[in-house]
């Protein structure tokens, strides 16, 4: 009995947190009630390598029925008394382990290896680091520390590349096909990659193309976000560049990705420096949700099929390529589990020799490509998603065109989207029209989506491998009577129909939260809930932007109401005529820099009598500001302070300007302008609030005050705000332009669409009124 | 003036709508409505004819300062260092506003020139606006004449009531009904306030020019509130109207704790359209329409189809009635009082029979909160509900449980520099419930105490924040009478939030009427303005 075999051992394990490691977690503790476990687990940015396993491994739905079977308290007990979680990375060498980590994995009897970044567009050098080097890691760490445990290696059967006929349960090496390649060069070759793209990355016209493009994105968003957003860029770049080395490569020498290229070579490596540590090999093929346990449908993650499955389902997925007559080999999680274990019970080989035993239902149990089409079209068929308006959305027919013509289309639809996407973005939008090209954006994200899935997974749909299963069938048929329920794997118990719309496509469905009834879902529920969250009483401090955000008005309005509030007509004239002649140059500075353009603006005030400004001021209220004002706005500032947070104004107006707001705010921070003999200079005494000295200005007011931005909320129309807008834990974009927009969907931030009083006067030229006239009596 | 001239003006008359009669004239907004009634069923009623104006106001003015009822001539009261205030109503009297010279300018005008003939030095002006908005540079000029805006102003001695300072107001006492009496400190501290009213309905004037005028929200509330409202059957019929017995306590309290009040009141007829000029057809009857009449309606119809809404608005708020003195009175101010009622009732009032099913209204483009600026969709309900409804004496037009019918655009169009609470108000308070009670409960006081609403009130033009609430208890009576409330040719979104039912057509609102009031109801139409008051027996 397999659970008397493995009693008594202790197992570590690497990569127990994915898919196939969670599941292997639970079987042992489950079904081999006498084993001990470690798990290494790499730490998490901000948790421990035991919270991580905590949270992503116990709490995983995959216990529940551990959970219901001993309860609470026992099940937490039992986990405490027989796993050990111990901080580790593959990726290192020596594992990333402390003293204690290696005396305890040299105490081991077993070592289970599937960690591996199964991302299958994995940049070249991470897929080398974590794929290929990881088993040879694990081999070199046990030799150091004298231990020979059993180490079961997980692989894939794509190690065969991409062939058609028969890939046997054999070593690589011992493969007619097999071509002789140097891992070590190979590792060589990817790490050099890593320094060259680098170094390309940092050339002079490259560096100017990414701040052009960040300057595109952001819009004039100060220093600081730029930089960062360039070097973004940058690093992104050389990501891309490697993905598509770790392609080019792997198809050059015959590999559908760099995923099945680091994990042959990493065979090989594994096979070469194994030395006394008795290894076996166990290649999967494309693992998807459980058979029968822990319970049918049970899955982790949203892995590689489900994305598409979910994409045709919403009718994103025109086509898709594959050869309707060729077997796709799709292996439930449980069978994979089970044949781990079976290997690990069986121990080593006898003489010595690495064992290979591939899990794969192709030869014993095909699944025909047109059949698993057709039942999942029939499936949702009857079992439809729902667009957001509460309609059914009917799945597209496939009619199994070449990668290449499905790749051809979808460029073609990029290609249109990109360009009305440029087009788009150049018009000064704001609003309901941004929202709308903010979409436009969203749509051509998803095209993307698609064609990379076109691009990836394509190959797996046009492999015509078929996998030997012979050792499989053999671990199945030497299983005692007792083991057969608990610890089978033979893929031919498998009824594909029943698995296909039984089983996996509901927890596909279950998993993707999409909606499966048929209930317009409300738009404003999103929006309502983000705004509960803004309007809640924990929030501490409320910052506003004033232009376009309170009123839809700006410096110059301002300047022009006040300047011409004394103009005779004739004079007016005069003055439209000479602002409307400089406007073009001024929208040219403001756009370069801020700061720069209100020091330039403003120096027009010079001379003005600060008298008179402040006898202005309530006329500027009533004629200017509030014809302007968004009322939802007032509002909204007064519904902050009723809530009792602070709020804050903080502009880049002028004081005089802002002055009859003030009553509205707890506080404003804005540009005030120096003022000799009673009469202002045109000059600022302080730098004026935009951009980062805006987010700098309310990270140094909330210091002083004792406010925590992590609990604050910021509102702010444009791009040029965002500085203001990262600072705080919840930014709202109030009639954001297109760029702004499309950040704010995409960030999840709540966005409010303030519209002017309607019927409030809308006068072309902000232009004070007339002096009132003297009327004769009678 | 020509009022002499022309022939004895006919008394209000109510018509039994046949098949002879022509469609009626329905106001609507910025705009008119022809309609055709119900025939057999259906009555319209029309306000009198505007009754003569006294053919010398200036000589009218003087004898009534000279020979005051129940007080001292106005010289006898007047001594030199003495501290005078004179109080003038708002810019929500008269509607329309008059043509040059206000009636207020030449009372204050004759006022100020006895108290310059006594030595008194010590004046000042208020525009008694309670918690209305204040008035503007022009306003004021227009109201008082530029001879004294431009004496009074720049010294700060000519100014609006400001009911939020919070060094400015008084309290003079409690009445045995427990309400608050709140004035202004100028006028509480004067040894004389000269009040001077234009008394264009009968809810106007008496103690309640200087009780709500002069006072403040703890003033105010004491009768601005449902209750007393839903007790006022109607608010314009004094012997049956809570909101007219808790300002007479209020007067009593000023009378006996508060400054000598020299009460002045007036009364114009209702020319309000003119008796020649481009509007004199809406102040006539259908069917006595002249050709001329015809052509400058169907004309003025057309021009009116080409303009913006903005330019209606300009066209119409432009109006300035020709409106005549029919009489002025001074002195003590209850017995000034009786003689006002008199003759607004003479002017206003038109006997008829029995109530009726529906009544049907047409709203004009003006209420008293909207010279100047927007009727939004709060001011279209209290025209409706709280002005048209409640000109009655006995008893409502329309039977309890009956349905009003009333046309009006209500565009949801908001001024927002006059009505920043508004705007909330219906944005925030009527989308939650429209019930006067609730709302009057849950929502009042955070508007009234506001601080930003108080600002713009104080500072720049709004009503005060408290105002919208007063405006939805004005209705409230109606409200709570009525079976249906529904609005022929408004915004259906405005409408429904009001509560109401919104009908593209008359045709289609008494269909639906009659889903409450059974088939063939019976019907009338108010035919307001110029402003009648049914006395219904």
């Amino acid at each position: 009995m397999i659970a008397e075999q493995l009693a008594g051992k202790r197992i570590a394990i690497t990569g127990s947190t994915g898919f196939l490691g969670t599941a292997l977690v639970e079987r042992l503790i489950r079904s081999v009630p006498e084993c001990e476990l470690v798990l290494l687990v790499r730490p998490g940015k901000r948790s421990s390598p035991a919270e991580r396993a905590r949270r992503e491994i116990f709490r995983n739905d995959a216990f529940s029925r551990l959970l219901a079977d001993r309860g609470k308290d026992p099940f937490w007990a039992e986990i405490e008394r027989r796993v050990t979680v111990i901080a580790g990375d593959i990726s290192s060498d020596g594992l990333g382990l402390d003293a204690e980590g290696r005396e305890l994995i040299a105490g081991c009897d077993l070592v289970m290896h599937s960690a591996a970044t199964v991302s299958f567009d994995a940049p070249i050098d991470q897929a080398v680091e974590v794929n290929l080097l990881g088993p040879t890691r694990i081999v070199q760490t046990l030799q150091s520390l004298d231990a020979n445990p059993h180490l079961v290696a997980v692989s894939t059967c794509y190690v065969a590349g991409n062939r058609r006929g028969s890939a046997p349960e054999q070593l690589l090496t011992d493969s007619p096909f097999h071509i002789e390649i140097d891992w070590r060069a190979e590792v060589q070759a990817a790490r050099r990659f890593k320094g060259d793209f680098d170094a390309q990355s940092r050339d002079p016209e490259r560096l100017r193309q990414y701040r052009r493009q960040a300057r595109q994105d952001l819009g004039a968003a100060g220093t600081p976000l730029l930089a960062a957003k360039t070097e973004q860029l940058r690093q992104r770049w050389v990501d891309e560049q490697l993905v598509e080395a770790g392609r080019a490569r792997a198809a050059s020498l015959g590999w559908p990705d760099a995923y099945a290229y680091t994990k042959a070579l990493a065979e090989r490596a594994l096979v070469e420096s194994r030395g006394d540590v008795p290894v076996s090999i166990v290649r999967p093929s494309i693992i998807e949700s459980s058979w029968s346990e822990p319970y049918p449908g049970w899955i982790k993650g949203f892995r590689m099929a489900e994305p598409i499955i979910i994409s045709y389902a919403r009718g994103l997925l025109k086509e898709f390529p594959g050869v309707p007559e060729g077997v796709i080999d799709v292996i439930p999680v449980d069978l994979v589990v089970a044949a781990i274990i079976n290997v690990a019970a069986k121990g080593p080989e006898p003489d010595g020799s690495v064992g290979v035993t591939q899990v794969a239902s192709g030869t014993r149990n095909p699944l025909r490509y047109r059949r698993l089409v057709d039942l999942t079209s029939t499936w949702f068929g009857d079992h439809p998603l729902y667009d957001e308006k509460g309609q059914p959305i009917s799945v597209p027919e496939w009619s199994f065109p070449g990668r290449g013509a499905v790749e051809r289309q979808l460029a073609r639809v990029q290609r249109n989207l990109d360009w009305a996407d440029k087009g788009l973005k150049r018009l000064p939008l704001r609003g309901p029209q941004a929202l709308f090209n903010a979409q436009l954006e969203e749509n051509k994200e998803q095209v993307e989506r698609a064609l990379d899935y076109v691009r990836i997974y394509g190959s797996y749909a046009e492999c015509e491998a078929l996998y030997g299963v012979e050792n499989l069938v053999a671990l199945h048929a030497g299983l005692p009577p007792g083991d057969a329920e608990a610890f089978g794997c033979d893929p031919a118990v498998i009824d594909w129909d029943h698995y296909v719309t039984g089983v996996h496509l509901p927890s596909v469905v279950e998993h993707a939260r999409v909606k499966t009834r048929s209930e317009a879902s409300d738009p404003d529920a999103r929006t309502k809930r983000l705004r509960d969250r803004v309007l809640d009483p924990k929030r501490q401090l409320v910052a506003f932007d004033l232009e376009n955000t309170i009123i839809a008005s700006n410096v110059v309005f301002s300047y022009a109401w006040l300047a011409t509030r004394r103009l005779p007509p004739r004079e007016r004239a005069l003055f439209t005529a000479k602002t409307v002649m400089e406007a073009p140059a001024l929208l040219a500075l403001d756009r370069r820099d801020r700061t720069d353009f209100l020091r330039h603006f403003y120096r027009r005030y010079d001379g003005a009598s600060v008298a008179e400004m402040e006898r202005l001021g309530p006329g500027l209220l009533a004629d200017h500001i509030l014809t302007k004002a968004y009322p939802a706005a007032l509002r909204r500032v007064r519904e902050h302070r009723r809530l009792g947070h602070r709020t804050l104004l903080i502009t880049g107006a002028l004081d005089i300007v802002v002055k009859p707001l003030g009553p509205l705010f707890d506080d404003v921070i804005c540009a005030e302008m120096s003022q000799l003999g009673g009469r202002y200079t045109g000059e600022l005494l302080n730098v004026p609030p935009t951009g980062e000295v805006r987010a700098q200005a309310l990270r140094d007011y909330a210091d002083a005050n004792g406010f925590d931005l992590a609990e604050s909320v910021a509102y702010a129309d444009s791009s040029s705000d965002l500085p203001l807008l990262d600072a705080v834990g919840f930014p709202v974009a109030v009639n954001p332009e297109t760029r702004l927009a499309s950040l704010a969907i995409k960030r999840g931030w709540l966005i409010e669409s303030w519209a002017k009083a309607p019927g409030g006067t809308d006068k072309a030229l902000p232009f004070g009124p007339l002096p009132s006239r003297r009327r004769s009596r009678r | 003036m020509s009022s002499t001239a022309r022939p004895r003006p006919r008394p209000g008359f109510v018509l039994d709508v046949d098949r002879s009669t022509p469609p009626i004239l329905f106001h609507h907004g910025e705009g008119f409505r022809l309609e055709r009634l119900p025939v057999g069923r259906s009555r319209v009623i029309y306000p009198s004819e505007p009754l003569a104006g006294l053919p010398d106001p200036d000589e009218a003015i003087r004898r009534a300062l000279l020979e005051p009822i129940d007080d001292d001539p106005l010289p006898a009261l007047l001594t030199p260092g003495m501290k005078l205030t004179i109080a003038f109503d708002d810019l929500s009297l008269p509607l329309p506003p008059m043509q040059r010279p206000d009636v207020r300018q030449r009372i204050i005008e004759a006022v100020l020139d006895l108290a310059a003939e006594a030595g008194v030095d010590d004046v000042h002006i208020i525009a008694a606006l309670a918690l209305h908005r204040r008035m503007t540079e022009p306003e004021l000029r227009h109201a008082v004449g530029d001879r004294v805006y431009e004496a009074f102003a720049p010294h700060g001695l000519l100014y609006n009531h400001d009911a939020e300072d919070p060094d400015g107001m008084v309290i003079l006492g409690t009445t045995d009904h427990g309400e608050s009496v709140q004035m202004n400190k100028r006028a509480a501290e004067s040894d004389l306030v000269i009040y001077v009213n234009i008394n264009l309905v009968s809810m106007d004037g008496g103690w309640k020019s200087t009780a709500t005028g002069l006072s403040g929200y703890a003033g105010v509330k004491a009768h601005h509130n449902v209750a007393t409202m839903r007790h006022s059957r109607s608010f314009m019929d004094q012997d049956a109207s809570e909101l007219h017995r808790s300002n007479w306590r209020q007067g009593k309290i000023i009378k006996h704790h508060g400054p000598r009040i020299f009460q002045i009141e007036t009364t114009l007829n209702t020319n309000t359209f003119g008796h020649d000029g481009p509007l004199a057809m809406l102040q006539k009857r259908e069917w006595e329409w002249s050709l001329k009449d015809r052509a400058a309606f169907a004309a003025m119809q057309a021009g009116l189809k080409t303009m913006t809404g903005p330019a209606r608005r300009r066209f119409f708020h432009a109006w300035r009635s020709p409106y005549e003195l029919t009489s002025v009175q001074a002195g003590e101010v209850e017995a000034v009082h009786r003689k006002t009622t008199e003759m607004v009732y003479r002017q206003h009032l038109v006997p008829v029979e029995g109530q009726t099913d529906i009544v049907t209204m047409g709203l004009p483009y003006l209420c008293p909160y909207n010279v100047n600026s927007i009727m939004n969709p709060i001011l279209v309900m209290v025209q409706g509900l709280g002005y048209f409804f409640n000109l009655y004496r006995g008893k409502p037009v329309v039977r309890e449980g009956g349905v009003l019918i009333m046309s009006h655009p209500t565009p949801w169009e908001f001024h927002p520099v006059h009505h920043p609470s508004y705007i909330d108000f219906f944005e925030q308070v009527l989308a939650d419930t429209t019930d006067p009670v609730e709302i009057e409960q849950k929502y009042e006081k955070q508007f009234a105490e506001d601080e930003w609403y108080r600002h713009l009130y104080r500072t720049s033009y709004a009503y005060h924040g408290v105002h919208p609430f007063y405006m939805w208890y004005w209705g409230s009576h109606a409200m709570e009478y009525l079976g249906q409330i529904i609005v022929v040719g408004g915004d259906p979104r405005a409408v429904r939030r009001l509560g109401f039912k919104p009908a593209s057509t008359l045709q289609d609102a008494l269909e639906m009427a009659s889903d409450v009031v059974g088939p063939r109801p019976t019907v009338t139409h108010l035919h307001n303005p110029p402003i009648l008051m049914a006395d219904v027996s």
